[in-house]
């Protein structure tokens, strides 16, 4: 456990110390460059990139947690039941979609920049969170939904009370996958002009500059990295609190 | 009372419950025993309508079940479940007080109601109130469940096979703690089970089911001694029949005056268990004595055999 809090620390730190003075690894980056050619990119500042690109992942998460989550409830419940089917194929073929098709598509309507990217993410966040939140309301114990029916919980208390409460670590995964799944997507957005750390690779690409292309991937990496764990502890916190049968 | 008046169940071409009536008095217990599928947990969720009659009519002290919200009437009656049924993701007395909290206790009276039901199940309120469910034996599972049921203090309590899931020497304790809880609540309870020795033991009245019909509604006296139907004489087992009735009486109803050598049996005991005693030290006949150890006389084998035999 410790040298997990340690490796954690260190990889934390050593993003911060990147975005905050990336020219102090011009030197450990300049053996893979051409000669003369520039080392760090510096078109735009990559915190602020950094910063951009997490809104873009957080927000798009965000509301794909809300639709996924209203649109789990809703077919679960005996009135929506009959949605089931259909709304888990809708939620498969956002997923079967391209993302770069998805930009393709929403350029022409929203335009270029951070619209188009958002569509696309919020789209591709669906799925797992819908799944998952499905699976977890729907695999109660039977005999804890009839206890709660035979208690004299409402339809709405045996929801909040219960089946979510209970449904929670699983909805909890989904979200932390479908916030990785963004923070990786985020960067073709840079293809549709939006401000994204995918810029600095792109511009790695474009310029054939290796060190570009590694320093923008290596981020996107770290910060993957960084959140799935973030996530994941926060995970088990909540399931720690909701007792040991919950944490499957 | 609760009065089951002409009640039926009808799934598409099948009928889970055909016609039953009977009525409970209050403060008994009723044992609806029945093999599986005979409709009797069908009939059961009818009563705190879990499950909606096809046709006829529940009530419960006069009033026609159907007047009452379905929730607002199950938070009236307490509820058991074989599997129990708690909510994993709450301590014990969360578990507990929550019927109390839905109908709007205020948290001192349900603090106390929490820890005066932990003491009646014998499990230390200091020690369990905080526990998961997941951290409790069967057996205390059991007990918190049907602690559960009677938090907001129900007049009836329906249990649906409260035992099926404990171990034999579990399911008896947990058999006397409920007869002696219902005795203490004066609560009354209907009890399905497959097993007509714990209808025979808990039940004032048996009913039993086949097949979505009541064949017979009796005292269990009257389903050894006088089956109305093969189907209840087959449930009986022959061969158990007049172990049966001797379980049904206290020796207290066979004494005689008169002395006996050896161990003595308390008049509470049940007149099988003076005859298990009886041919295990070669005795044919037993001093009884009373609660408080006072010799009142003595019960034969003799007298034991008439009250085992069909005749009477």
């Amino acid at each position: 456990m410790r040298a997990a809090w340690l490796i954690r620390l260190c990889l934390w730190l050593l993003l911060c110390l990147f975005l905050a003075e990336p020219q102090l690894f011009a030197d450990i980056l300049r053996p893979l460059n051409r000669e003369n050619a520039p080392t760090i990119y510096t078109q735009g500042v990559l915190w602020q990139l950094t910063l951009i690109h997490l809104t873009l992942t957080a927000v798009a998460t965000l509301a794909a947690s809300i639709v996924a989550i209203t649109l789990a409830i809703l077919v679960t419940r005996r009135s929506g039941r009959d949605f089931l089917p259909l709304s888990r194929s809708v939620a498969n073929i956002g997923q079967t979609f391209p993302p770069v098709a998805v930009l393709a598509l929403a350029v022409p309507v929203l335009g270029f920049g951070s619209a188009p990217t958002l569509v696309a993410l919020f789209l591709y966040g669906l799925l797992p969170i819908f799944e998952n939140t499905v699976t977890g309301l729907t695999t109660i114990p039977p005999s804890v939904s009839e206890a709660a029916r035979g208690v004299g919980m409402t339809a709405a208390q045996r929801l909040f009370k219960v089946e979510l409460p209970l449904a929670a670590p699983l909805i909890l995964t989904g979200i932390r996958v479908s916030a990785v799944i963004s923070l990786g997507t985020a960067t073709i957005g840079s293809t549709v002009a939006a401000r994204t750390l995918g810029e600095v690779i792109i511009a790695g690409l474009l310029t054939n500059n290796m060190a570009f292309i590694v320093q923008g991937a290596a981020l996107v990496g770290v910060l993957a990295i960084l959140i799935f764990d973030l996530l994941t502890v926060a995970e088990r916190a909540f399931a720690n609190r909701f007792g040991a049968s919950a944490t499957a | 009372m609760i009065e089951i008046d002409a009640v039926s169940k009808i799934y598409g071409a099948m009928t889970a419950v055909e016609t039953v009536s009977f009525n409970v008095e209050a403060g008994t217990v009723a044992a609806i025993v029945g093999t599986s599928g005979s409709g009797k947990t069908t009939l059961l969720r009818m009563i705190n309508r879990l499950v909606e009659p096809s046709s006829g009519a529940i009530r419960i002290d006069g009033e026609d079940t159907r007047t009452v919200k379905p929730f607002e009437l199950r938070r009236r009656i307490g509820y058991v479940i074989q599997g129990y049924g708690l909510f994993p993701h709450k301590t014990v007395a969360e578990n507990i007080a929550t019927v109390p909290q839905l109908v709007g206790w205020e948290r001192a009276r349900i603090d106390q109601r929490i820890n005066e039901l932990l003491d009646v199940f014998q499990l230390n309120p200091a020690e369990y109130r905080d526990r998961l469910p997941s951290e409790l034996s069967g057996g205390q599972q059991q007990r918190v469940g049907v602690a559960r049921a009677l938090a907001a203090e129900p007049h009836i309590l329906l249990m649906d096979e409260p035992f099926g899931a404990l171990d034999p020497i579990i399911r008896n304790k947990a058999r006397d703690d409920l007869s002696a809880i219902q005795k203490k609540f004066g609560t009354t309870v209907i009890l399905v089970t497959h097993d007509m020795d714990e209808a025979i033991q808990l039940g004032d009245m048996i009913a039993v089911m086949d097949g979505g019909r009541l064949l017979q509604y009796d005292t269990p006296q009257n389903i050894l001694l006088h089956p109305a139907h093969p189907f209840v004489a087959d449930l009986i087992g022959q061969n158990e029949r007049p172990f049966r009735l001797l379980s049904l009486a206290p020796v207290s109803t066979a004494v005689e005056s008169g002395d006996a050598e050896g161990a003595p049996v308390a008049e509470t005991a049940t007149l099988r268990d003076a005859f298990a005693e009886m041919l295990w030290s070669r005795r044919s006949a037993l001093p009884v004595v009373s609660a408080r150890n006072e010799r009142i006389g003595r019960v034969t084998m003799d007298a034991i055999s008439r009250r085992a035999a069909k005749m009477q």
